[in-house]
């Protein structure tokens, strides 16, 4: 049993302090990903949980144990590096099996530990091989299997994948999931690359600023984003965002169409509260070009200013309420500059956050 | 004129000089031999490109030529002559007469010669070792503490010293005064105060060849330090973190971690130091002369030709240092090249 819990963690270097205070509950065989713009404290959090800095406040539990003053190999965890932190003088076999030789295990299940990982890792034919004879993806399959000899409690991985191409990326991501299914583990991953967060997540933490944003799946943090940070930060192309006012049952955007408001926030927002709307690119459409929509929708005229063909659907750029706004359109069919359509805005999927707070409405 | 002056003109005359020549020289072959216009304009780009480098070597290789390769033929067969006054001919005038190996093996029979060898024996063993040993100690502990840099400034300050000056001061360190008189050297000091008497410690066979080691590895210690330091800085952090994690202690970091990956740089530093442990001369020269069987080949060297003025054993003497360095030379060059990839 391997559950991580951090009570109102704190981190101060000096008299800055980087992390505010956070508090977070991973379940054992939990795969949770914490994500967030570079100096969000992600990569430190995760540093406090594998001992490698020091907590300037709170607490840090793996399984029934308090860790804050326990170093780091006696807390039975691992952890994959951004560099892959290989040892450069060592061959594979001596990498993986490092960690058990200088913890004195015999030599025999040394060896066992170590043909297991590369098996499972498909590195058997690399054992005799040093780091520098290895392209990134082994590299980085020698970082996980180094993690996994020592059958942890915890993985922890600090930007694994952020320095292969986008390519290998992929393929090590499918293979992280597969691995965390075979080898049933809690997993504490770090990144700043929200796809690689929504695929292979159980649970997302995103962070800002030191502070825990949401906590949630993916799919909630992509359906119900609690402020407009996660909004923009989850998903891509990012929520467009609006402000304007309500008047009475509509939305006036500020200099832009009056757009009624939708029927999930009617009882949460006040006559003359300023807001801020969202809407993904998805469900704003230009209409006879997009599926029939169903349920409450807004339509008004958009001038499209460019628009970035993908294939199955082509993403379009407008101008609404003085803002660039991204749209798409299904069916694709070529298009001119400064063509104006028709769009349709499907209500039931927008979403309303507070213009002070930035919170969402729910 | 001024010495001062004079020196201050030699600098400016020497810098100017070459850069003056290397900047006239390469207009010269730019504009004046091989233009790159006309008719040929391709062919002179590529003939003054293939010129241009041996310009530029030129001036090195003639000076190395002419100072060190020169020299070593010319020793090698001094060291087959021997010096003999022309017969009835002006004084300092004099015969070189090819003698075959006669000089060596007059130089094999002198048992001081073998002291020499016995000597440079003990001081290529302990010196560099003991050097690259407190260097790497020195650099791993200075980086860890909050006045590190000024604890290496005091380490490297020896560099600074020139040999005899490093040979003056722990002469000081070993000074002995009759037993009736205040010590003023630090080691018999501590020595009395243990309730020794007063020794004098340069004179004491054996174990005065170490104390003449200390004064090159106090030396050379902060040569070692600031190269290891550098060295360590480069091991990438997260290495060291991964070990942490793996569950290493700070013996493990270090000596698992750590040294290995520096290793070649340990072995640069262990090389270069054997070098001038070879040529060790000043130290002993200046503090026993080679007395109380101190002596070592550089001294030898010096006693037979000019003390001595026999050049055919000092020459002989002379190639036995260089057959024992050059080695030792290659591999320090052929590990630096290794280190550079």
């Amino acid at each position: 049993m391997a559950q991580v819990h951090l009570r109102d963690v704190v981190k101060k270097y000096g008299a800055i302090q980087v992390v505010h205070g956070i508090d977070l509950e991973i379940q054992d065989n939990e795969f949770v990903v914490l994500v967030g713009p570079s100096g969000c404290g992600k990569s430190t959090t995760l540093r406090m949980i594998a001992g490698l800095e020091d907590i300037s406040g709170g607490e840090i539990t793996i399984g029934d144990r308090v860790v804050n003053d326990l170093p780091p190999r006696h807390r039975n965890i691992s952890m994959v590096f951004q560099n892959y932190a290989l040892y450069p003088h060592m061959t594979v076999r001596e990498n993986l099996g490092f960690s058990l030789k200088i913890a004195k295990r015999p030599q025999d299940e040394i060896d066992r530990a170590v043909d297991e990982a590369a098996g499972i890792l498909s590195l058997a034919e690399y054992l005799d091989r040093k780091p520098g004879e290895l392209s990134g993806g082994q590299r980085q399959r020698v970082a996980m299997g180094r993690a996994i000899v020592r059958h942890p409690e915890v993985f922890l991985f600090d930007e694994p994948l952020s320095n292969l191409d986008a390519k290998l990326r992929t393929q090590m991501r499918t293979e992280i999931k597969k691995l965390h299914q075979k080898v049933k583990s809690t997993i504490v991953y770090v990144t700043h690359d929200q796809v690689e967060a929504m695929t292979l997540a159980d649970r997302i933490v995103i962070m800002r600023d030191g502070h825990i944003e949401q906590v949630g799946t993916p799919l909630d943090v992509f359906e119900s984003p609690a402020n407009t940070f996660v909004a923009t930060f989850i998903g891509s192309p990012p929520m467009n965002l609006l402000r304007g006012r309500i008047t009475g049952d509509t939305i006036s955007l500020t200099d832009g169409p009056l757009i009624s408001l939708p029927p999930q926030f009617a009882s949460n927002v006040a006559d003359g509260q300023d807001v801020i709307l969202g809407f993904r690119a998805d469900n704003l459409m230009p209409v006879g070009h997009a599926m029939p929509m169903e349920g409450a929708y807004a339509e008004f005229k958009m001038t499209v200013n460019l628009s970035e063909p993908l294939g199955t659907e082509t993403l379009l750029f407008g101008a609404l309420a003085g803002k660039e706004v991204q749209a798409k359109m299904l069916n694709p069919r070529p298009l001119q500059n400064g063509e104006q359509l028709q769009f349709q805005l499907d209500l039931t999927r927008c979403h309303l956050f507070d213009a002070q707070t930035e919170q969402s409405l729910r | 004129m001024h010495p001062a002056l004079q020196g201050l003109l030699t600098i400016a005359l020497g810098v100017g000089g070459c850069v003056a020549y290397f900047y006239l020289s390469n207009q010269f072959l730019d504009r004046v031999l091989f233009p790159p216009r006309g008719p040929n304009a391709g062919r002179n780009i590529n003939r003054a490109n293939m010129i241009r480098p041996w310009l530029f070597l030129g001036p090195a290789l003639i000076a190395l030529g002419l100072y060190l390769a020169y020299p070593v033929v010319e020793t090698l067969r001094l060291s087959l002559t021997e010096r003999v006054p022309v017969p009835g001919g002006q004084p300092g005038e004099y015969d070189y007469n090819f003698v075959g190996f006669a000089n060596y093996a007059q130089m094999m029979d002198e048992p001081k010669f073998w002291e020499a060898m016995r000597n440079n024996f003990m001081w290529l063993l302990v010196v560099p070792a003991l050097s690259t040993a407190f260097g790497l100690l020195a650099a791993q502990l200075t980086d860890r503490i909050r006045w590190g840099n000024a604890a290496k400034s005091m380490i490297f300050m020896p560099m600074a010293i020139s040999f005899v000056g490093a040979s003056v001061i722990w002469k000081l360190v070993y000074d002995a005064r009759p037993i009736d008189q205040e010590q003023i050297g630090i080691l018999n000091a501590l020595w009395v105060g243990l309730g020794g008497e007063p020794q004098t410690w340069l004179t004491v066979p054996l174990w005065n060849n170490f104390f003449l080691m200390i004064v090159l590895v106090w030396i050379q210690t902060g040569f070692a330090m600031v190269i290891l330091s550098a060295a360590l800085r480069g091991i990438p952090e997260e290495t060291v973190e991964a070990a942490i994690v793996d569950g290493a202690n700070p013996f493990q970091i270090f000596f698992k971690i750590k040294v290995p990956q520096i290793k070649t740089t340990i072995m640069v530093v262990w090389t270069t130091i054997t070098l001038v442990v070879l040529k060790v001369f000043d130290i002993v020269f200046a503090m026993t002369n080679g007395q109380w069987q101190t002596q070592v080949l550089a001294n030898y060297m010096f006693d037979k030709l000019f003390r001595a003025n026999d050049w055919g054993v000092g020459s002989a003497s002379a190639m036995v240092i260089m057959l024992l360095v050059t080695p030792i030379l290659v591999w320090n060059v052929w590990n630096a090249r290794r280190e550079m990839r």
